[in-house]
């Protein structure tokens, strides 16, 4: 079937099966890397995207429930060739070892500041609890959170009406 | 820890941010899924449903028959090319697709290449595969029954699960021991069958060019060097014909470091096809049929006097090896270094038995950031010396300061023969017990149980033996444990260096960067790590055992000062003096006494590779290497202090503080060693409370997903604090010591003690892990579960 979705600003019209999942649409089809597949029980949480604005974990939604709407990965959190406060973040308070549910945990946590610009540390846990991280033990990841509530708005782009 | 900010890169040691973060942040890291060749095909595993099964038939003419498949490959076919089976890391042989019979769930069957992902598992479906099941091994307790079915019929002369029977220590002086003691204790523990379950799972693309004869082989490997060598072993491919490339790896702990079926598969179907494959397993392959670790099934006892004077240790370990023995580990060590059970303290005499047995279970045994099994060891010394100050009525951690090495003591040759290198317990554990205001949670504790509140304070002492290995005592497959580094500094004063280990999140391109900058005075941003390209990097035998540092930093180290030292010489031509009256300050050698004469490294660089005429015998440029062979293992340890609270209603435990304090030694970048140690300690949250591999009596995996497999979130984790000391290697040429596993083998028996402290009211002297709602409900009760099985 034929499918057309906007990511990151771009739109795609890709010729695929009903069955696809999203996470195969974005990482074969698009060949956009950054969102990762763990687990495929929607536990592990490397596989959120946004849909339309809200975090969602790709690797139970198929492609075709995209078809129309609008999609946010990894790629395009930076804008205009800045990084976004919360990759920034990552990168200042080590929140990340092995790389590779980060794409996931800074897709949630920049959707937890554009709704909670001033999060406490257990809001930031229970945001990214349904996410699991195998190598930082959590605490530099909900430092590096804090770091981007710290620095958010401090630079152009950050919101979600800078969404492309 | 604050944040690190982009002007604090130091010329050397030092928090600094990661160089490999710049692509991961942006979603453009490499990992093996990201791999995408020409022409590249898609293989997927037809997996076993039974634990134990003959196979009568397998009908693939349907699968073949699937317009999109472009080859099924099946153990016979396998059989007729003589690759039926691969070599393990423990020198047994494993089934790479099944030929006789299926001996775990999970097992590989068959293995199919297609168009497509989704056509592979479509044609999986296709394929008739006809079993007669078999009667099962799941309890290892019962492995060696006289009526037990033999799994290892394939075996020449195996008459029994019996796999191995090992033993250190002096049996006879420790019965001594134990028959003059005030105070004997003995209790059954079980650490129970767990999985590194790295978010990433493994996987592999196969690339082979039939025109060179040369095999490409992208996959998750913790140790590419040696994957080639069995790769090659396996195949038949000569070893100059392979060349095995790690790209970005999505978490090890362990699980990455032996070969699996699927990786051979996706060879033989690139072979076949005369295309790239790609395999990657699922999450339930990964679960069911990737390395475990632990299911060692512990009888220990501990001897002491009426004062609390430790005098001896005894266990006795049935370890479950599953269907197939493919434990990593030096093969001298077949329980690995379990051997180090006598923890942290003096001990009079110290025995153990270690039996390892065959059960209808997946085959591994060492992974998940065990330490070659120090983790079981750890538990078993950790949870009997609590016992003890049970029994004694003392308080835990003053009965651990009692018997604690002292420093007077090191080099300390242990009950088992083990020399720990160096360390100062007391003041680690005094430090962790300050950080944690130690006496007050007691007095917290006590206000608390008067009104009927369960809160449990739980320490744990380890130490550590990491890095191996001397090779003269310790090889893999007759690999002895020594890796190589390169160091090439260019004409314009920046390097390169290769080396054999391989990063899966430890962020090897910015530490050993900055080893070299520490010992040459240039800037870790000036040096490029190349690894995970056997054709690229010198021989080593990977990561695993937190040996990177002990091993390949210290090779790294060492051939950083040979190439200072060759700077001197070349300095010493381009300013006319001797190189005794040249002297070294970071960055630059210059004239004794006469320090505005001198030059920086780049200077000696470009010299290196000019026209200057050097002395005899001096060859040009600026390079040189080191094979490092350790004279010792390094012996890291540290005092953990876990709190927990206990809803006496649900049995659930929350974890409110734990406190760690880590002696590693020399820190080459502390912020790096601050977030693995936090991962050790979500680690052991998640082996003490929530994870198991359990079996039914039929053999069914009852984790295999993550749904059932149980791993910590952010919410189970509290705010680590951490704190520590620093009491150098003296025979590691940087005084480092390793701490990538630190936490895990640490961070159990903390969680347990503290749990089994918060029970005392109860009488509750000891529950296996993991210690969920249920178990400790039942605790509670008076019966404690059986973790390892669910029985009928």
């Amino acid at each position: 079937m034929e499918i057309t979705m906007t990511v990151n600003g771009t739109q795609y019209t890709r010729d695929v099966e009903p069955r696809m999942l999203l996470i195969h649409f974005i990482r074969d089809e698009l060949e956009l890397t950054g969102s990762h597949w763990g687990c495929d029980t929607s536990n592990c949480g490397a596989c959120v995207v946004w849909l339309d604005g809200t975090p969602v974990k790709s690797c139970t939604a198929l492609a075709a429930m995209a078809g129309g709407r609008e999609v946010r990965t990894v790629e395009g959190l930076q804008r205009g060739g800045e990084l976004d406060p919360v990759q920034q973040g990552f990168i200042a308070c080590h929140g990340l070892q092995c790389g590779f549910c980060t794409s996931g945990m800074m897709m949630t946590a920049r959707w937890l500041l554009d709704h909670t610009p001033d999060p406490s540390d257990a809001e930031i846990r229970e945001a990214i609890s349904g996410q699991i991280c195998r190598c930082t033990g959590y605490e530099n990841i909900v430092r590096s959170v804090r770091w981007a509530a710290e620095h958010d708005g401090r630079q152009a782009g950050s919101g979600p009406e800078a969404a492309a | 820890m604050t944040a690190v900010g982009e002007e604090t890169t130091p010329m050397g040691y030092g928090s600094m941010r990661r160089k490999e973060d710049a692509r991961f942040i942006r979603g453009r890291g490499t990992y093996i899924d990201d791999v995408r060749l020409p022409g590249m095909l898609y293989g997927a595993v037809l997996r076993s449903p039974y634990a134990h099964a003959r196979i009568l038939s397998v009908d693939v003419s349907a699968a073949e028959a699937h317009p999109k498949v472009r080859a099924v490959i099946t153990g016979e076919m396998l059989r007729r090319r003589g690759l039926a089976w691969m070599p393990t890391l423990s020198g047994d042989r494993q089934a790479v697709l099944a030929t006789d019979k299926v001996r775990f769930q999970g097992q590989e069957v068959a293995f199919v290449v297609a168009d497509d992902r989704y056509a592979a598992r479509d044609a999986l479906e296709l394929i008739d595969v006809e079993y007669e099941p078999l009667p099962v091994v799941m309890d290892a307790r019962h492995a060696l029954d006289d009526d037990a079915p033999l799994i290892r019929d394939d075996v020449d002369g195996q008459a029994s699960n019996h796999i191995f029977d090992w033993e250190t220590g002096d049996a006879a002086r420790t019965e001594e021991v134990f028959a003059r003691a005030d105070v004997t204790i003995a209790e059954d523990l079980l650490y129970p069958r767990v999985h590194p379950a790295p978010l990433e799972t493994c996987g592999a693309v196969a690339d082979f060019d039939e025109i060179s004869g040369k095999l490409t082989m992208w996959s998750t490997s913790q140790a590419p060097h040696a994957h080639r060598l069995m790769y090659a072993m396996a195949s038949g491919i000569p070893e100059n014909k392979i060349r095995v490339l790690s790209p970005d790896i999505g978490g090890g702990f362990g699980n990455k470091v032996p070969i699996y079926p699927g990786y051979l598969c996706a060879i033989v179907g690139s072979m076949l096809s005369g295309r790239p494959v790609k395999w990657v397993e699922d999450r339930s392959e990964n679960l069911m049929s990737t390395s475990f670790a632990r299911d060692y099934h512990m009888h220990g006892e501990i001897a002491a006097s009426r004062d609390g004077t430790i005098q001896a240790v005894r266990v006795h370990v049935l370890a479950d090896h599953g269907a197939f023995n493919g434990a990593a580990q030096p093969s001298k060590f077949p329980a690995g270094f379990f051997g180090v059970f006598t923890g942290s303290y003096d001990l009079a005499a110290a025995y153990c038995h270690v039996r390892g047995v065959y059960t209808n279970k997946a085959p591994g045994g060492v992974a998940y950031s065990c330490s070659f099994r120090i983790t079981e060891a750890v538990y078993l010394v950790e949870r009997m010396v609590d016992m003890l100050a049970l029994e004694l009525g003392q308080d835990p951690a003053e009965l651990r300061l009692k018997n604690l090495l002292r420093p007077d003591q090191f080099p300390y040759t242990c009950a088992t023969g083990w020399v720990y290198d160096s360390g100062d317990y007391a003041r680690t554990l005094r430090l962790a017990m300050d950080q944690a205001g130690y006496a007050g949670l007691r007095r917290e504790q006590a206000a608390r149980r008067e009104r009927g509140e369960l809160m449990g304070i739980g320490v744990s002492f380890f130490t550590e033996a990491v890095g191996a290995g001397p090779r003269n005592h310790m090889d893999i497959l007759g690999l002895g444990m020594a890796d190589g580094a390169e160091l090439r500094v260019h004409p314009s004063g920046t390097a390169v260096l290769r080396i054999s280990v391989q990063t899966q999140g430890q962020g090897h391109e910015t530490t050993f960067a900055q080893i070299v900058a520490e010992e040459l005075g240039i800037s870790p941003d000036d040096v490029e790590v190349v690894h995970g390209d056997t054709d690229q990097t010198p021989f080593g035998l990977g990561t695993y055992g937190s040996r990177s540092t002990p091993v390949s930093g210290a090779a790294t180290a060492v051939a950083a000062r040979r190439v200072r030292d060759k700077a001197r010489i070349v300095a010493s031509a381009m300013l006319e003096v001797a190189p005794d009256d040249l002297e070294w300050e970071k960055g630059r050698w210059s004239v004794r006494g006469d320090p505005d004469q001198g030059v920086t490294m780049a200077e000696i660089a470009l010299a290196a590779h000019s026209s200057l005429e050097l002395p005899q015998g001096v060859e040009g440029h600026l390079d040189a290497s080191c094979v490092y062979n350790p004279p010792n293992l390094t012996y890291p340890c540290g005092a953990y202090i876990c709190v927990v609270d206990v809803d006496p209603g649900t049995g659930k435990v929350s974890v409110r503080r734990f406190v760690a304090v880590d002696d590693c030694g020399v820190r080459i970048n502390p912020m790096i060693v601050e977030g693995q140690i936090h991962g050790g300690l979500a680690d052991g949250v998640g082996m003490a409370l929530m994870e198991a591999l359990t079996f039914d009596a039929e053999g069914n995996c009852l984790g295999g997903s993550f749904m059932d497999y149980l791993l910590p979130t952010a919410v189970e984790c509290p705010s680590w604090e951490l704190s520590e000391t620093v009491t150098p290697s003296p025979h590691h040429p940087i005084g480092a010591k390793g701490v990538g596993e630190s936490a895990t083998v640490g961070s159990p028996p903390a969680v347990v003690n503290a749990v089994m402290d918060a029970l005392k009211p109860f009488g509750v002297r000891h529950a296996d892990m993991p210690l969920t709602p249920a178990q400790v409900w039942c605790a509670i009760q008076g019966r404690p579960l059986r973790t390892d099985l669910v029985l009928p």
